[in-house]
């Protein structure tokens, strides 16, 4: 019970970042139906940027604050350097830019911190504060501090005026044009916010995976899962997906030991967790194609 | 007196496709203006030109400035409304957020709200569904939420689209009654497209016809109702 527990615990903390970072694919996805493969890298670099202001001797959340804005500036640029002259360009041609996005924050970050893997501290108090010895400090910190993080984003989207021309452009941008929305701003702001989140899931996972170049690529995979399983046109739906794909892995895991202890078999363990894990995914997609909320749509020819 | 929109020399392109030719018209201040023509005519392009929607030459002067080179919207804030053919509505946002997001750049929270309060006047339907998703709602209350937007925008002209598209007539009337009522009592000047010759003439107090992208013939809409010729080789009734 006690070990199920603790799986059960460190899969939320895990859904946690998976969500955060499925939300920020969706949310670029939503207003220009393209998937950012770049965005676990923009995340690993917005981690780097906090290593290092926490290098020049800032406190932990105070760098925290401060990746945040960087990569909330990092994503508007982008959005208008990069990806505003491409805006009739086939898919094919963005999805080349992102793949380049991807290889260039990849290399500039071991150009400049090296590929050597880094420590990265956890912000939160070593004691074990946590409930009963099931959740540890880091993995209870990881989980308030992205439902903090949704949260907001969910009050902003859902509340403010600018969080509804937000919503409002990616539905219909010509439409929004039509009610004065300035569609190509919201466009660098939903960037903007996109890379915001994914620092947010790596400032969180840096410290449990540790800090090197390629520390979100498995991230990203778990995100994209999270994201389809959720309905990938779904932002409430990708958070939940998260969840669902971070606890479903240490299920699997899990139940793995738990043969293995009761019959001294091995069929599952550690290293095939994500391979398991994917195969439900695929399995409920064969399923439900359009994900567990996403609505099937139809495009008129 | 200086017309509140002219348009002089119109050309408009869909890519290396021309549509408009030489579009001239003019509409006064606080009137309510009719464009016709038969179906491809290039009616909508017309309205999408004025707001800068397709690719344009030629000159529009909307009170007295030159607003070809500027983005939709930019011009939809100079207070043009722009109400585009068949329900043009945000579906997945509810009637409410559909009618704030016409103000969401406006900070006089007061004004926005009794601003709202007149346009549940003229569409009491919209404030019983409010809490709706636009997308649930009927065709004819659809596009009374979109004709509602329009209004939240506070405009001086308001360009309408086939507000008739279908919809059954006792709906259509309904729309027009309230049409009238908006440019009497909001001073809202409207460029009112329209398939329906015959209600468009009842409302509106001048007429402009479109043929292949030219307009062939303009007049009181009581003497292009008049005129058999007219009726039978460019409007078909």
């Amino acid at each position: 019970m006690q070990q199920l527990l603790e799986q059960l615990a460190s899969g939320l903390a895990n859904g946690a970042i998976y969500a955060c970072v499925a939300l920020a694919l969706v949310m670029i996805y939503v207003s220009t139906d393209h998937l950012n493969f770049a965005q676990g890298e923009m995340a690993m670099f917005s981690t780097y940027i906090s290593w290092q202001l926490m290098n020049w001797g800032l406190n932990f959340w105070v760098a925290f604050v401060g990746a945040i804005l960087i990569s909330f500036v990092m994503g508007v640029l982008i959005e208008r350097v990069i990806l505003r002259p491409l805006h009739n360009a086939p898919v094919l041609s963005i999805v080349v830019v992102f793949i380049g996005l991807l290889a260039i924050c990849n290399s500039m970050a071991g150009a400049i911190w090296s590929y050597l893997i880094k420590e990265y501290p956890s912000p939160f108090p070593k004691s074990s504060f946590g409930i009963a010895g099931v959740i540890g400090p880091h993995q209870l910190g990881v989980v308030l501090v992205t439902l903090v993080v949704l949260t907001l984003l969910f009050v902003f989207f859902r509340f403010t005026p600018l969080g509804l021309a937000m919503r409002a452009a990616a539905q219909n941008p010509q439409m929004a044009r039509l009610v004065g929305v300035r569609v190509d701003w919201m466009l660098a702001l939903g960037w903007g916010l996109a890379a915001a989140v994914g620092a947010v899931a790596g400032m969180m996972v840096a410290h449990i995976v540790y800090l090197d170049p390629n520390m979100m690529g498995g991230i990203l995979l778990y995100a994209f899962a999270s994201a389809l399983i959720g309905g990938i046109g779904n932002p409430g739906g990708a958070v939940v997906g998260g969840f669902i794909v971070g606890v479903l892995e240490n299920m699997v895991a899990y139940a793995g030991n738990m043969i293995e202890k009761t019959t001294g078999v091995y069929i599952i363990g550690n290293g095939e967790k994500l391979t398991v894990a994917l195969i439900i995914v695929i399995f409920v997609l064969t399923l439900k194609p359009a994900g567990l909320f996403g609505r099937v749509v139809v495009k008129r020819v | 007196m200086t017309p509140l929109l002219e348009v002089k020399g119109l050309k408009a392109f869909y890519g290396t496709t021309q549509s408009l030719y030489d579009v001239n018209f003019e509409i006064p201040s606080g009137g309510i203006t009719t464009l016709l023509g038969a179906n491809g005519a290039g009616k909508t392009t017309t309205l999408r030109a004025i707001c800068n929607m397709v690719r344009t030459e030629g000159m529009i002067r909307f009170d007295g400035q030159e607003i070809g080179r500027m983005a939709t919207e930019e011009i939809v804030r100079r207070r043009i409304a722009h109400v585009p053919e068949g329900r043009g509505t945000f579906t997945s946002l509810t009637v409410d957020e559909n009618l704030r997001i016409a103000a969401y750049t406006r900070r006089d929270k007061a004004a926005v709200k009794e601003e709202l309060a007149r346009v549940f006047d003229y569409f009491p339907r919209l404030k019983e569904r409010i809490q709706q998703q636009a997308g649930t709602l009927s065709g004819g209350e659809q596009q009374m939420l979109a004709i509602a937007r329009a209004l939240m925008l506070k405009p001086r002209l308001m360009l309408l689209d086939e507000p008739s598209f279908g919809l059954a007539p006792l709906i259509v009337l309904e729309i027009f009654r309230i049409l009238r009522r908006i440019n009497e009592e909001e001073k809202v000047s409207i460029l009112l497209v329209e398939q329906n010759a015959a209600l468009a003439l009842d409302l509106a107090s001048h007429a402009y016809v479109l043929e292949t992208g030219k307009v062939v013939m303009s007049g009181p809409s009581s003497v292009v109702k008049n005129d058999e010729n007219i009726r039978k080789s460019y409007l078909g009734y």
